[in-house]
C-alpha cells in the first residue's frame, strides 16, 4: 500500500492552474481581491499557447493573430500602440512576459509543476496534487478555491480517417512547427479552422503542390478591409443580424465567390462557425497554387480517395482538425460534462454545483480571447471575495446565477460541429459579465 | 458612466499612436521601488517636473519619468498615453499627476491597476477652476471662451519669488473643452492606496476643491500652506515631494 502524503493546509489561498494568459490574469484578479495564490505551470515559464519553443505549443514559427490589437490586449494593461495590427506570435509571448514582470506575478507561479488531481475536501475546500514534471513526489495541498486556466488548445482532435495503411506522412498541426517542413513536399492539409488555412497559404509558398480538404464551406473573413483591420470595421454595437449582413458583405467585397475554385458554399451564416480570418487563402486559390478538395474518404498506400471519388497523392498530410479541451485533473462530474465530453458552466467559467470552482479561458470568442479572461477572472475573484464579505447575498447571487442557461446570455446559433459549443459572441459575453458584476457590487 | 467592459470606441477607433516625450531620473543603484510617473496638467511639459523632483525622487530611491502631453490632443488622448507610458515601464507604476494632470491620473486609473496614486493640487472638475481663473487672470482667461486657448498668469501658479512662466505653452481651446466636459470617470481598479497633496493659498484649486477631492478618495487632503499651484516648480518644492515619497515609503511597507 502506498503512503498517503501528509495534506499542507494553505487556508484561504487560491490555486490557479496554468500560467497561460488566463493563468496570469487570474493570479492578478485574485491578488487584488486579497487572496493568496498558488500557480501550478508544468512548463517551465509563463504564456502557455504562445510559447512556441515548449514542445507542445500549438503555434508554429509563421503565426500572426487574427484578431487585431485593440481586440486582443488586456483592457488594464494595454499593448504598445506602435505594434502592428497583428503583431507576430512571439510579440504575444513578449508581452505575457512582461505582463507577470510588471506585476510581479512570477513570485506566485511554481513552474514544472503539473497538477494531477482536483478532489473535493468537504467545505468548499479542495485537495490539489501537484507533481514536478521532472520526477518526485506527489504533493497534497488544500485550498480554499481552485481555478483551472489551463488552455484548450492542447488536445488535438484524432482525424477520423484510418491512416494505418497510408505510406505517406501524417502529423496533427500541433506538431506543425516551421515552414521548412513543407518544401518541396506535395502536401495535403485537412481542416479549414484558422490552423488549417495559414497551413495551406504557407504550403502555397513553399510546397510542391497543395491540396486543402475541407467539409463545408466558411466565410473568410479578411484582416483589412478600406486599409483598416477588418475586425474594427464591424461595429461591434449592431444587433447580430446586422452584422451577420455587414460580414456577407464584407466577405463579397474580399474573397468573394469562393465556389468557383470549388470550395462549397457555407452552410450556414457569419458567426455560426469560429470565424477564419484569413486574406491569402483566396488568393492562392486564385493564383492555383492551392487546390481545394473536399473531405477524405481513405487513405492507402501512396493515395488518398476523397469522397468525390477522386484520387491525389500527397506524401505529406497536415491534419488541421484543432483541439479538445481537456480537463484530466477533475473527476467529469465536478464540471457537469455530458456525454460528449462538454462542461456545463455557467458563462463557461462557474461550476454550477462547486461554488470555488472555476474555469477561465474555456471560450471562442470572435475577438481576442484575453480581454474575455481578463473579465472572467474579475468576476470569479469578486465572486470569492463576496462569499467571503457577504454570505447572505453570494448565496442569493448563486441562487439566481447558477442556473441560468448558455441560452439566456447568448443567442448565437452554431454549426453542430464538436469545436462550436462554447463558441461567443464577445460583446454579448462582455454584458453578461458585467451583468453579474453588477449583481456582486456591494450595496452603497 | 459608459461600460468598462464593453469598450467600442477603443475596437473600432483606437487613439492613434504618436511619439512621447518621457524625460527620466533613475537610481543608482536601482532599488526596485515601483516607478513613478508624473503627468503634468495644461500649459505644462514633462519639463515641469525635470526642474526638481524627478531628480529629488531619483536621489530618495525611486525612478521617475514624466510624460509631456501630446499636441493637440485630448482627454482620452492623454489618458491613452499615461496608460501606454505606464504599461511600459518595467514594474507596476505609481501615478503622479498635478493640476489637469490628476484629472488625467484619475481617468488613467480606471484604466490600469497603478501601485499607488497621488493627484497634486488636482484639478478635477474643471468648472470651480475655470471660475478661480477668473477671478484672478480674466484677460488670461477669458480668450479661452472664444476659442484663443487659455493663458496662465504668474500669479496663479506661483507663490511670490519664484515663475516659469514664459516655459508656460498655450492649449487650444478644444483641450480645455474636453477637459471641461469630462464625465466622471470610473473607478480605480485594483484600487490603488490614493493621496491628495495641495496648497491652501492655490489659486486655482481652491480649498473647498481640495477637500472635495480628498473625501472622494476617501482622506483629507496633504496639505502645504504659503505654496502657490505649480508646487513642483515652487520655492519650496522639496517639501511636497518629500512628503509624497514618505507616505509611499509607508503605503509599499503595508
Ligand atoms: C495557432 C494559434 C493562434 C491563436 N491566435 C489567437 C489570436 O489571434 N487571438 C487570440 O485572442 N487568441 C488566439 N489563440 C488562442 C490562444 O489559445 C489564446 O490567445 C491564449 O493563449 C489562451 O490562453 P490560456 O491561458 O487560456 O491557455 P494556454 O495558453 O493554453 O495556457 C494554459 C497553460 O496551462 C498549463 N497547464 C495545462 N494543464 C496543466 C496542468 N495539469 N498542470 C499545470 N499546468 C498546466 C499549460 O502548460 C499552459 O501553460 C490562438 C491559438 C493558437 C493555437
Ligand atoms: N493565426 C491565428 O491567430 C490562429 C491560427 C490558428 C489557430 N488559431 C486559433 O486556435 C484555435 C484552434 O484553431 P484550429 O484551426 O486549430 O482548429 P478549429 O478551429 O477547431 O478548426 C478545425 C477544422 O478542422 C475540421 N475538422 C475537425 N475534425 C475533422 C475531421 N475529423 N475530418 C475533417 N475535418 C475536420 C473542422 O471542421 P468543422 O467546421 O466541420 O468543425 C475545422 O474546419 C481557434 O481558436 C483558432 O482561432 C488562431
Amino acid at each position: 500500500m502506498q503512503d498517503t502524503p501528509d495534506i499542507a493546509d494553505r487556508h484561504d489561498a487560491v490555486c490557479v492552474i496554468g500560467a497561460g494568459a488566463s493563468g496570469l490574469a487570474t493570479i492578478k484578479s485574485l491578488r487584488e481581491q486579497g487572496f493568496s495564490v498558488d500557480c501550478y505551470e508544468r512548463e517551465t515559464s509563463v504564456g502557455g499557447a504562445w510559447n512556441w519553443r515548449h514542445d507542445r505549443s500549438p503555434v508554429y514559427s509563421t503565426a500572426h493573430l487574427v484578431s487585431s490589437r485593440p481586440l486582443t490586449e488586456f483592457p488594464d494593461f494595454p499593448m504598445p500602440d506602435d505594434w502592428p495590427d497583428y503583431p507576430h506570435h512571439s510579440q504575444l509571448l513578449g508581452y505575457l512576459e512582461r505582463y507577470s514582470e510588471h506585476f510581479g506575478l512570477r513570485d506566485d507561479i511554481w513552474f514544472g509543476t503539473e497538477v494531477v488531481s482536483v478532489t473535493p475536501a468537504g467545505d468548499g475546500r479542495w485537495d490539489v496534487t501537484t507533481r514536478s514534471v521532472g520526477g518526485g513526489a506527489e504533493r497534497v495541498q488544500r485550498y480554499a478555491a481552485v481555478i483551472a486556466a489551463n488552455g484548450h488548445n492542447w488536445a488535438p482532435k484524432p482525424f477520423t480517417v484510418d491512416t494505418s495503411e497510408f505510406r505517406g506522412r501524417v502529423m496533427h498541426a500541433s506538431a506543425y512547427k516551421d515552414p521548412a517542413q513543407l518544401r518541396g513536399r506535395k502536401v495535403l492539409v485537412i481542416g479549414g479552422g484558422n490552423t488549417g488555412c495559414d497551413i495551406a497559404v504557407e504550403a502555397a509558398q513553399q510546397a510542391e503542390k497543395v491540396w486543402h480538404s475541407t467539409r463545408r464551406g466558411y466565410w473568410f473573413a479578411p484582416k483589412y478591409l478600406f486599409g483598416r483591420p477588418a475586425d474594427q470595421m464591424l461595429p461591434p454595437r449592431l444587433p447580430l443580424r446586422f452584422r451577420q449582413k455587414l460580414y456577407r458583405w464584407m466577405v463579397r467585397l474580399t474573397a468573394g465567390d469562393l465556389t468557383r475554385y470549388g470550395l462549397p458554399a457555407p452552410d450556414h451564416r457569419p458567426y455560426e462557425s469560429h470565424p477564419v480570418v484569413n486574406s491569402q487563402l483566396a488568393y492562392y486559390l486564385g493564383h492555383g497554387r492551392i487546390t481545394a478538395v473536399g473531405d477524405v474518404a481513405s487513405m492507402e498506400g501512396s493515395t488518398v480517395e476523397l469522397s468525390d471519388g477522386k484520387r491525389i497523392e500527397p506524401d505529406l498530410v497536415i491534419t488541421a482538425t484543432g483541439y479538445l479541451p481537456r480537463f484530466e485533473f477533475l473527476a467529469p462530474e465536478l464540471l457537469d460534462v455530458d456525454e460528449d465530453g462538454r462542461p456545463d458552466l455557467h458563462l463557461h467559467a462557474f461550476a454550477r454545483r462547486h461554488p470555488t470552482l472555476a474555469v477561465i479561458g474555456l471560450l471562442q470568442p470572435d475577438a481576442g480571447l484575453l480581454p474575455l479572461a481578463h473579465w472572467q477572472s474579475v468576476a470569479v475573484a469578486r465572486w470569492l471575495r463576496l462569499r467571503i464579505d457577504d454570505p447572505a447575498k453570494a448565496a442569493a447571487v448563486q441562487q439566481k446565477e447558477s442556473v441560468r442557461p448558455v441560452r439566456s446570455w447568448s443567442r448565437l446559433r452554431v454549426v453542430p460541429s464538436s469545436r462550436h459549443w462554447f463558441e461567443v459572441g464577445h460583446t454579448d459575453y462582455l454584458r453578461a459579465v458585467e451583468d453579474l458584476l453588477k449583481h456582486m457590487e456591494p450595496a452603497s | 458612466m459608459s461600460s468598462q467592459l464593453l469598450r467600442f470606441e477603443d475596437w473600432t477607433a483606437p487613439v492613434p499612436a504618436v511619439r512621447r516625450e518621457v524625460l527620466s531620473a533613475l537610481p543608482h543603484p536601482d532599488e526596485k521601488n515601483p516607478p513613478l510617473l508624473f503627468v503634468p496638467g495644461l500649459g505644462h511639459g514633462a519639463w515641469a517636473f525635470r526642474e526638481h523632483w524627478l531628480g529629488h525622487a531619483a536621489s530618495r530611491g525611486f525612478s521617475a519619468y514624466a510624460l509631456s502631453p501630446r499636441a493637440a490632443g485630448s482627454l482620452r488622448a492623454y489618458v491613452h498615453d499615461v496608460v501606454q507610458v505606464a504599461a511600459g515601464l518595467p514594474r507596476q507604476t505609481v501615478l503622479i499627476g498635478h493640476g489637469v494632470g490628476a484629472l488625467v491620473v484619475s481617468h488613467a486609473l480606471a484604466r490600469y491597476p497603478a501601485k499607488a496614486a497621488v493627484l497634486a493640487a488636482p484639478v478635477l472638475d474643471g468648472w470651480p477652476a475655470l471660475g478661480a481663473a477668473l477671478r484672478t487672470n480674466p484677460f488670461g482667461t477669458l480668450p479661452a471662451f472664444f476659442g484663443g486657448g487659455l493663458g496662465l498668469s504668474r500669479k496663479q501658479l506661483y507663490s511670490p519669488g519664484c515663475t516659469y512662466e514664459r516655459k508656460l505653452t498655450r492649449e487650444p481651446t478644444a483641450v480645455y473643452r474636453s477637459v471641461l466636459t469630462a464625465s466622471r470617470p470610473a473607478a480605480p481598479v485594483g484600487s490603488p492606496p490614493m493621496l491628495v497633496v495641495g496648497s491652501p493659498d492655490d489659486k486655482i484649486v481652491t480649498r473647498k476643491a481640495l477637500d472635495r477631492t480628498a473625501a472622494r478618495f476617501g482622506g483629507a487632503p496633504l496639505l502645504f500652506p504659503g505654496m502657490g499651484h505649480d508646487l513642483m516648480l515652487d520655492t519650496d518644492w522639496q517639501e511636497p515631494i518629500d512628503a509624497v515619497i514618505d507616505w509611499l515609503e509607508k503605503e509599499l511597507l503595508a
